[in-house]
Protein backbone atom coordinates (compact mmCIF):
# COMPACT_ATOMS: atom_id res chain seq x y z
CA UNK A 1 0.00 0.00 0.00
CA UNK A 2 1.67 3.39 -0.83
CA UNK A 3 2.02 6.19 1.99
CA UNK A 4 -1.09 8.77 2.70
CA UNK A 5 -0.53 11.78 1.00
CA UNK A 6 -0.61 14.76 2.97
CA UNK A 7 -1.12 18.36 2.29
CA UNK A 8 -1.15 21.71 4.30
CA UNK A 9 -1.52 25.33 3.23
CA UNK A 10 -1.28 28.25 5.74
CA UNK A 11 -4.02 30.73 4.73
CA UNK A 12 -4.68 33.89 6.80
CA UNK A 13 -2.54 32.44 9.68
CA UNK A 14 0.64 33.31 11.71
CA UNK A 15 2.09 30.06 11.40
CA UNK A 16 1.65 29.17 14.71
CA UNK A 17 -0.12 26.17 13.75
CA UNK A 18 3.13 24.58 11.19
CA UNK A 19 5.74 25.53 14.21
CA UNK A 20 2.79 23.25 16.77
CA UNK A 21 3.22 20.28 14.14
CA UNK A 22 7.03 21.07 13.90
CA UNK A 23 6.87 20.47 17.72
CA UNK A 24 5.70 17.21 17.32
CA UNK A 25 9.67 16.50 17.29
CA UNK A 26 9.95 12.47 17.75
CA UNK A 27 6.25 11.67 17.01
CA UNK A 28 6.59 14.16 14.03
CA UNK A 29 9.52 11.82 12.76
CA UNK A 30 7.34 8.31 12.79
CA UNK A 31 4.60 10.18 11.25
CA UNK A 32 6.35 11.60 8.88
CA UNK A 33 8.05 8.62 7.80
CA UNK A 34 4.12 6.73 7.39
CA UNK A 35 3.11 9.95 5.03
CA UNK A 36 3.90 11.55 1.91
CA UNK A 37 4.04 15.37 2.26
CA UNK A 38 2.98 16.68 -1.37
CA UNK A 39 2.30 20.01 -0.61
CA UNK A 40 3.14 22.51 2.15
CA UNK A 41 2.97 26.16 1.71
CA UNK A 42 4.01 28.61 2.38
CA UNK A 43 6.11 27.25 5.41
CA UNK A 44 7.58 24.06 4.87
CA UNK A 45 8.10 22.44 1.51
CA UNK A 46 9.07 24.10 -1.48
CA UNK A 47 5.62 23.87 -3.43
CA UNK A 48 3.98 26.46 -5.74
CA UNK A 49 0.19 26.75 -6.02
CA UNK A 50 0.40 25.76 -10.05
CA UNK A 51 1.88 22.22 -8.68
CA UNK A 52 -1.26 21.78 -6.47
CA UNK A 53 -3.68 22.79 -8.89
CA UNK A 54 -2.31 20.32 -11.88
CA UNK A 55 -2.78 17.18 -9.30
CA UNK A 56 -5.76 15.31 -9.46
CA UNK A 57 -8.90 15.93 -7.63
CA UNK A 58 -9.03 13.53 -4.85
CA UNK A 59 -5.57 12.19 -5.26
CA UNK A 60 -4.28 13.65 -1.41
CA UNK A 61 -5.87 11.61 1.26
CA UNK A 62 -5.35 14.57 4.14
CA UNK A 63 -5.72 18.37 3.93
CA UNK A 64 -4.88 20.11 6.34
CA UNK A 65 -5.84 24.14 6.41
CA UNK A 66 -4.63 26.41 9.29
CA UNK A 67 -5.72 30.59 9.38
CA UNK A 68 -8.81 32.09 8.71
CA UNK A 69 -9.79 32.84 4.89
CA UNK A 70 -9.43 36.54 4.82
CA UNK A 71 -8.34 37.47 0.76
CA UNK A 72 -9.22 36.73 -2.62
CA UNK A 73 -5.48 34.08 -2.49
CA UNK A 74 -6.56 32.48 0.37
CA UNK A 75 -10.54 31.75 -0.73
CA UNK A 76 -9.33 30.33 -4.33
CA UNK A 77 -6.19 27.97 -2.56
CA UNK A 78 -8.97 27.11 -0.31
CA UNK A 79 -11.10 25.80 -2.61
CA UNK A 80 -8.29 23.85 -4.29
CA UNK A 81 -7.25 22.12 -1.67
CA UNK A 82 -11.34 21.19 -1.26
CA UNK A 83 -10.69 19.58 -4.63
CA UNK A 84 -7.64 17.70 -4.43
CA UNK A 85 -7.89 16.87 -0.65
CA UNK A 86 -10.56 13.39 0.43
CA UNK A 87 -10.27 14.66 3.91
CA UNK A 88 -10.34 18.00 4.79
CA UNK A 89 -9.28 19.52 8.42
CA UNK A 90 -9.93 23.23 9.56
CA UNK A 91 -6.35 22.93 11.77
CA UNK A 92 -6.76 25.66 14.47
CA UNK A 93 -8.95 27.69 15.83
CA UNK A 94 -8.59 30.20 12.85
CA UNK A 95 -9.47 27.62 10.39
CA UNK A 96 -12.21 26.65 12.62
CA UNK A 97 -13.61 29.70 13.84
CA UNK A 98 -11.80 33.17 12.92
CA UNK A 99 -9.55 33.22 15.17
CA UNK A 100 -7.97 35.97 16.91
CA UNK A 101 -6.94 37.64 13.33
CA UNK A 102 -11.12 37.47 12.59
CA UNK A 103 -11.51 40.78 15.39
CA UNK A 104 -10.85 42.33 12.06
CA UNK A 105 -14.47 42.11 11.86
CA UNK A 106 -15.11 44.56 13.57
CA UNK A 107 -13.51 47.25 11.78
CA UNK A 108 -14.26 48.22 8.01
CA UNK A 109 -10.85 47.43 5.75
CA UNK A 110 -10.81 51.12 5.13
CA UNK A 111 -10.63 51.74 8.80
CA UNK A 112 -7.77 48.99 9.01
CA UNK A 113 -5.97 50.23 6.13
CA UNK A 114 -6.12 53.92 7.51
CA UNK A 115 -4.35 52.66 10.58
CA UNK A 116 -1.93 50.43 9.31
CA UNK A 117 -0.98 52.78 6.41
CA UNK A 118 -1.55 56.54 7.45
CA UNK A 119 -2.68 57.16 11.46
CA UNK A 120 -0.46 55.31 13.10
CA UNK A 121 2.26 57.66 14.70
CA UNK A 122 5.44 55.65 13.32
CA UNK A 123 4.24 55.89 10.10
CA UNK A 124 5.62 57.87 7.55
CA UNK A 125 3.67 58.48 4.48
CA UNK A 126 3.09 61.92 3.35
CA UNK A 127 1.82 60.96 0.09
CA UNK A 128 -0.94 58.41 2.01
CA UNK A 129 -0.01 55.23 -0.33
CA UNK A 130 -2.15 52.24 0.07
CA UNK A 131 -1.74 48.58 -1.55
CA UNK A 132 -3.44 48.09 -4.79
CA UNK A 133 -4.92 45.20 -5.84
CA UNK A 134 -2.66 45.94 -9.11
CA UNK A 135 0.21 48.32 -10.16
CA UNK A 136 2.17 48.33 -13.32
CA UNK A 137 5.75 49.18 -12.65
CA UNK A 138 8.18 50.97 -15.20
CA UNK A 139 4.84 51.20 -17.69
CA UNK A 140 5.17 47.47 -18.16
CA UNK A 141 5.32 45.17 -15.38
CA UNK A 142 2.13 43.96 -13.71
CA UNK A 143 1.77 43.73 -9.94
CA UNK A 144 -0.85 42.13 -8.40
CA UNK A 145 -2.05 41.60 -4.87
CA UNK A 146 -5.28 39.43 -3.16
CA UNK A 147 -7.90 42.14 -2.24
CA UNK A 148 -8.94 41.71 1.40
CA UNK A 149 -12.05 40.58 2.44
CA UNK A 150 -14.23 40.02 5.91
CA UNK A 151 -12.33 37.30 8.05
CA UNK A 152 -14.30 33.44 7.33
CA UNK A 153 -13.73 30.12 8.81
CA UNK A 154 -12.59 27.94 6.53
CA UNK A 155 -16.38 25.88 6.42
CA UNK A 156 -18.02 29.12 5.59
CA UNK A 157 -15.94 28.81 2.16
CA UNK A 158 -15.79 25.12 1.83
CA UNK A 159 -16.84 21.94 3.17
CA UNK A 160 -15.23 20.84 6.16
CA UNK A 161 -14.53 17.17 7.62
CA UNK A 162 -12.75 17.74 11.06
CA UNK A 163 -11.86 20.69 13.41
CA UNK A 164 -9.28 21.16 15.62
CA UNK A 165 -8.99 23.91 17.66
CA UNK A 166 -6.07 25.35 19.81
CA UNK A 167 -3.65 28.76 18.67
CA UNK A 168 -2.11 26.54 17.94
CA UNK A 169 -3.33 23.36 18.95
CA UNK A 170 -1.33 21.31 21.62
CA UNK A 171 1.40 19.60 20.08
CA UNK A 172 0.16 16.28 22.52
CA UNK A 173 -3.57 16.69 20.78
CA UNK A 174 -1.72 16.83 17.01
CA UNK A 175 -0.43 13.94 17.80
CA UNK A 176 -3.48 12.07 18.99
CA UNK A 177 -5.19 13.53 16.05
CA UNK A 178 -2.33 12.43 13.40
CA UNK A 179 -2.61 8.78 15.32
CA UNK A 180 -6.27 8.83 14.59
CA UNK A 181 -5.98 9.64 11.33
CA UNK A 182 -3.61 7.17 10.59
CA UNK A 183 -5.47 4.37 11.98
CA UNK A 184 -8.85 5.16 10.50
CA UNK A 185 -10.33 5.89 14.00
CA UNK A 186 -12.01 8.79 12.82
CA UNK A 187 -15.59 10.50 14.32
CA UNK A 188 -18.43 11.11 12.08
CA UNK A 189 -17.70 13.95 9.12
CA UNK A 190 -18.43 17.47 10.43
CA UNK A 191 -17.30 17.08 14.15
CA UNK A 192 -14.06 18.48 16.12
CA UNK A 193 -11.27 15.88 16.86
CA UNK A 194 -10.95 16.35 20.61
CA UNK A 195 -11.49 14.63 23.74
CA UNK A 196 -14.61 16.37 24.40
CA UNK A 197 -14.02 17.54 27.87
CA UNK A 198 -13.99 21.35 28.96
CA UNK A 199 -10.81 22.90 30.41
CA UNK A 200 -12.17 22.94 33.62
CA UNK A 201 -12.55 19.00 33.60
CA UNK A 202 -9.00 18.76 33.26
CA UNK A 203 -7.83 21.93 35.69
CA UNK A 204 -5.66 21.32 38.58
CA UNK A 205 -7.60 24.60 40.11
CA UNK A 206 -11.06 23.46 39.56
CA UNK A 207 -12.43 22.92 43.33
CA UNK A 208 -14.38 20.40 42.24
CA UNK A 209 -12.66 18.17 41.33
CA UNK A 210 -10.65 18.58 44.84
CA UNK A 211 -14.23 17.61 46.34
CA UNK A 212 -15.21 21.16 47.75
CA UNK A 213 -17.49 23.39 45.61
CA UNK A 214 -17.60 26.11 43.71
CA UNK A 215 -18.37 29.46 44.91
CA UNK A 216 -19.53 32.43 42.63
CA UNK A 217 -17.09 35.39 42.29
CA UNK A 218 -17.44 38.24 44.34
CA UNK A 219 -14.69 40.72 42.76
CA UNK A 220 -13.81 41.11 38.55
CA UNK A 221 -10.26 41.45 38.37
CA UNK A 222 -8.40 41.43 35.12
CA UNK A 223 -4.75 39.86 35.12
CA UNK A 224 -2.72 42.66 35.36
CA UNK A 225 -4.73 42.93 38.82
CA UNK A 226 -1.75 41.07 40.99
CA UNK A 227 -1.14 37.38 40.70
CA UNK A 228 -3.56 34.99 41.50
CA UNK A 229 -3.49 31.85 44.42
CA UNK A 230 -1.85 28.82 43.86
CA UNK A 231 -3.90 26.40 43.36
CA UNK A 232 -7.73 28.18 43.65
CA UNK A 233 -9.78 28.46 40.82
CA UNK A 234 -9.46 31.55 39.10
CA UNK A 235 -12.98 32.27 37.76
CA UNK A 236 -13.85 32.11 41.77
CA UNK A 237 -10.95 34.76 42.49
CA UNK A 238 -12.74 37.21 39.53
CA UNK A 239 -10.36 36.48 37.01
CA UNK A 240 -12.86 35.79 33.54
CA UNK A 241 -11.74 32.14 32.77
CA UNK A 242 -13.84 30.83 29.97
CA UNK A 243 -12.31 27.15 30.74
CA UNK A 244 -16.08 25.96 31.60
CA UNK A 245 -17.18 26.07 27.63
CA UNK A 246 -13.40 25.63 25.66
CA UNK A 247 -12.11 22.23 25.37
CA UNK A 248 -9.62 21.09 27.08
CA UNK A 249 -7.37 19.21 24.83
CA UNK A 250 -4.64 21.53 25.72
CA UNK A 251 -4.63 19.67 29.14
CA UNK A 252 -5.62 23.39 31.02
CA UNK A 253 -2.02 24.96 29.96
CA UNK A 254 -3.11 27.91 30.92
CA UNK A 255 -4.48 27.99 34.12
CA UNK A 256 -2.04 25.97 35.59
CA UNK A 257 0.62 28.87 35.03
CA UNK A 258 -1.78 31.67 36.19
CA UNK A 259 -3.35 32.78 33.10
CA UNK A 260 -7.24 32.90 32.83
CA UNK A 261 -8.61 30.97 29.43
CA UNK A 262 -9.41 32.58 26.46
CA UNK A 263 -10.92 30.22 24.69
CA UNK A 264 -8.39 29.24 21.66
CA UNK A 265 -9.69 25.69 22.06
CA UNK A 266 -12.74 25.89 20.45
CA UNK A 267 -16.06 25.51 21.68
CA UNK A 268 -16.97 22.16 23.58
CA UNK A 269 -19.46 20.18 21.78
CA UNK A 270 -23.08 21.21 21.26
CA UNK A 271 -22.32 24.88 21.09
CA UNK A 272 -22.56 26.33 18.42
CA UNK A 273 -21.60 30.27 19.39
CA UNK A 274 -19.06 30.08 21.59
CA UNK A 275 -19.41 33.81 22.91
CA UNK A 276 -23.04 33.50 23.68
CA UNK A 277 -22.45 30.64 25.47
CA UNK A 278 -19.59 32.45 27.60
CA UNK A 279 -21.43 34.83 28.43
CA UNK A 280 -23.72 32.69 29.88
CA UNK A 281 -21.40 30.54 31.69
CA UNK A 282 -19.48 33.73 33.15
CA UNK A 283 -23.13 35.82 33.94
CA UNK A 284 -24.44 32.83 36.23
CA UNK A 285 -21.23 32.59 38.10
CA UNK A 286 -21.26 36.13 39.13
CA UNK A 287 -21.97 37.36 42.67
CA UNK A 288 -24.09 40.50 41.44
CA UNK A 289 -25.73 42.53 38.82
CA UNK A 290 -23.24 45.03 39.65
CA UNK A 291 -20.35 42.73 38.18
CA UNK A 292 -21.71 42.02 34.61
CA UNK A 293 -21.43 46.05 34.12
CA UNK A 294 -17.72 46.19 35.40
CA UNK A 295 -16.36 43.24 33.05
CA UNK A 296 -14.53 45.62 30.56
CA UNK A 297 -14.65 45.24 26.69
CA UNK A 298 -16.77 42.11 26.33
CA UNK A 299 -16.51 41.51 22.98
CA UNK A 300 -12.79 41.13 22.86
CA UNK A 301 -13.01 38.74 25.67
CA UNK A 302 -15.55 36.73 24.65
CA UNK A 303 -15.12 36.63 20.98
CA UNK A 304 -11.28 36.64 21.05
CA UNK A 305 -10.88 33.47 19.03
CA UNK A 306 -14.60 33.18 17.54
CA UNK A 307 -15.99 36.26 16.19
CA UNK A 308 -16.30 35.53 12.30
CA UNK A 309 -18.17 32.17 13.24
CA UNK A 310 -20.33 33.57 15.62
CA UNK A 311 -24.30 34.04 14.65
CA UNK A 312 -23.52 37.91 13.67
CA UNK A 313 -19.60 37.26 12.45
CA UNK A 314 -19.10 40.69 12.39
CA UNK A 315 -19.84 44.38 14.01
CA UNK A 316 -22.78 45.71 12.02
CA UNK A 317 -22.25 48.04 10.06
CA UNK A 318 -24.42 51.47 9.05
CA UNK B 1 -48.50 43.35 1.85
CA UNK B 2 -47.27 45.86 4.76
CA UNK B 3 -44.25 45.01 6.72
CA UNK B 4 -45.80 43.28 10.11
CA UNK B 5 -43.49 42.58 13.06
CA UNK B 6 -42.58 39.28 14.02
CA UNK B 7 -42.40 39.22 17.94
CA UNK B 8 -41.11 36.50 20.16
CA UNK B 9 -41.54 35.85 23.54
CA UNK B 10 -39.76 33.70 25.21
CA UNK B 11 -41.96 33.10 28.37
CA UNK B 12 -40.83 31.26 31.93
CA UNK B 13 -43.94 28.23 32.56
CA UNK B 14 -44.84 29.57 36.04
CA UNK B 15 -45.21 33.52 35.60
CA UNK B 16 -44.96 35.06 32.46
CA UNK B 17 -46.61 32.26 30.91
CA UNK B 18 -49.53 31.83 33.40
CA UNK B 19 -50.04 35.55 33.14
CA UNK B 20 -50.11 35.38 29.24
CA UNK B 21 -52.86 32.61 29.93
CA UNK B 22 -54.53 35.32 32.45
CA UNK B 23 -54.47 37.95 30.23
CA UNK B 24 -56.66 35.44 27.74
CA UNK B 25 -59.20 34.57 30.19
CA UNK B 26 -59.26 38.13 31.16
CA UNK B 27 -59.83 39.33 27.40
CA UNK B 28 -57.34 41.36 27.48
CA UNK B 29 -56.41 42.32 24.04
CA UNK B 30 -52.74 42.34 22.73
CA UNK B 31 -51.41 42.42 19.25
CA UNK B 32 -51.05 39.41 17.16
CA UNK B 33 -47.50 39.62 16.09
CA UNK B 34 -46.55 38.02 19.27
CA UNK B 35 -45.16 34.46 18.79
CA UNK B 36 -44.62 32.77 22.59
CA UNK B 37 -42.57 30.09 23.21
CA UNK B 38 -42.98 28.98 26.62
CA UNK B 39 -39.93 27.76 28.98
CA UNK B 40 -39.52 26.30 31.72
CA UNK B 41 -37.72 29.12 33.29
CA UNK B 42 -35.99 32.49 32.45
CA UNK B 43 -32.70 30.58 33.66
CA UNK B 44 -33.14 28.26 30.50
CA UNK B 45 -33.21 31.58 28.12
CA UNK B 46 -29.15 30.87 26.19
CA UNK B 47 -27.55 34.54 25.28
CA UNK B 48 -27.75 32.02 22.08
CA UNK B 49 -31.26 31.69 21.87
CA UNK B 50 -31.86 35.38 21.28
CA UNK B 51 -29.08 35.51 18.56
CA UNK B 52 -30.37 32.84 16.46
CA UNK B 53 -33.89 34.49 16.72
CA UNK B 54 -32.73 37.56 15.62
CA UNK B 55 -30.59 36.14 12.70
CA UNK B 56 -33.75 33.44 11.73
CA UNK B 57 -35.77 36.94 11.56
CA UNK B 58 -37.29 38.05 14.58
CA UNK B 59 -37.86 41.76 14.66
CA UNK B 60 -37.70 41.47 18.60
CA UNK B 61 -37.18 39.09 21.12
CA UNK B 62 -38.90 39.56 24.67
CA UNK B 63 -38.52 37.51 27.77
CA UNK B 64 -40.49 37.21 30.53
CA UNK B 65 -39.91 35.51 33.74
CA UNK B 66 -40.72 35.59 37.53
CA UNK B 67 -39.80 38.83 40.01
CA UNK B 68 -37.29 38.66 41.94
CA UNK B 69 -38.02 35.90 44.94
CA UNK B 70 -40.68 34.36 43.29
CA UNK B 71 -38.48 31.81 40.65
CA UNK B 72 -39.76 28.21 41.02
CA UNK B 73 -36.37 27.54 40.58
CA UNK B 74 -35.10 29.92 43.58
CA UNK B 75 -32.52 31.48 41.26
CA UNK B 76 -33.26 31.23 37.68
CA UNK B 77 -34.08 34.46 37.55
CA UNK B 78 -30.84 36.14 38.71
CA UNK B 79 -29.52 34.40 36.50
CA UNK B 80 -31.53 35.26 33.23
CA UNK B 81 -30.92 38.86 34.02
CA UNK B 82 -27.26 38.39 34.19
CA UNK B 83 -26.74 36.60 31.10
CA UNK B 84 -29.12 39.06 29.67
CA UNK B 85 -27.40 42.41 30.74
CA UNK B 86 -24.00 41.15 29.52
CA UNK B 87 -25.38 39.68 26.14
CA UNK B 88 -27.38 43.16 25.49
CA UNK B 89 -23.74 44.56 26.37
CA UNK B 90 -22.07 42.84 23.70
CA UNK B 91 -24.59 42.63 21.42
CA UNK B 92 -24.97 46.76 21.40
CA UNK B 93 -21.35 46.98 20.75
CA UNK B 94 -21.45 44.33 17.43
CA UNK B 95 -24.21 46.94 16.31
CA UNK B 96 -27.50 45.45 17.78
CA UNK B 97 -30.06 47.99 17.96
CA UNK B 98 -30.30 47.50 21.91
CA UNK B 99 -34.51 48.22 21.83
CA UNK B 100 -34.82 44.80 20.08
CA UNK B 101 -34.25 42.75 23.06
CA UNK B 102 -36.16 43.08 26.42
CA UNK B 103 -36.37 41.20 29.65
CA UNK B 104 -39.38 41.57 32.09
CA UNK B 105 -40.49 40.27 35.08
CA UNK B 106 -44.48 39.49 35.00
CA UNK B 107 -45.94 37.16 37.44
CA UNK B 108 -49.06 34.52 36.67
CA UNK B 109 -51.21 37.17 38.20
CA UNK B 110 -49.76 40.11 36.40
CA UNK B 111 -52.18 39.85 32.92
CA UNK B 112 -52.98 43.20 32.62
CA UNK B 113 -48.89 43.97 32.54
CA UNK B 114 -48.68 41.17 30.23
CA UNK B 115 -51.27 42.32 27.49
CA UNK B 116 -49.43 45.72 27.96
CA UNK B 117 -46.01 45.09 27.95
CA UNK B 118 -46.92 43.24 24.83
CA UNK B 119 -48.55 46.67 23.15
CA UNK B 120 -45.53 48.65 23.77
CA UNK B 121 -42.95 46.17 22.71
CA UNK B 122 -45.25 45.82 19.29
CA UNK B 123 -45.01 49.66 19.42
CA UNK B 124 -41.86 50.19 20.39
CA UNK B 125 -40.70 47.71 17.62
CA UNK B 126 -42.84 49.13 14.95
CA UNK B 127 -41.20 52.11 15.48
CA UNK B 128 -37.87 50.62 14.93
CA UNK B 129 -39.00 48.92 11.97
CA UNK B 130 -37.42 45.33 9.97
CA UNK B 131 -34.49 43.91 11.42
CA UNK B 132 -32.11 44.67 9.52
CA UNK B 133 -30.01 41.33 10.84
CA UNK B 134 -32.38 38.78 9.42
CA UNK B 135 -30.34 36.27 7.88
CA UNK B 136 -26.83 37.52 9.50
CA UNK B 137 -24.36 40.85 9.53
CA UNK B 138 -24.07 42.63 6.03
Amino acid sequence: MSKPKLAYYLAGGCGGCDIAVVDLSETLVDVALQLDIVFWAPTVADAKYKDLEAMPDGSIDVGLVSGNVRNSEHEHIVKVMRQKCKVLIAFGICASCGGIKGLVNLHTTEQLLDKAYINTFSTDNPEKILPQTTVVVDGKYELTLPSLMDARPLDQVVKVDYYVGGCPPYHEHIGKAFMALLSGQLPPSGSWITMGKAVCEVCNRNPVLQGKSKKFATTVKRTIDGPPSEDGCLLEEGYLCLGPVTQGDCGSKCPSANVPCRGCGGPIPGVKDFGLRAISAIASMLDNEELVDQIPDPVHLFYRYTLPSSFLGKKIKR
Amino acid sequence: MAWEPRLIVIACHWCTYAGADLAGSLRYSYPPTVHIVRVPCSGRVEPEFIAEALIRGADGVFIGGCHFGDCHYKEGNYKAIRRFNLFKRVATELGVEPDRIQLEWISGSEGKKFAESMTAFDAKIRELGPNPLKGGAQ
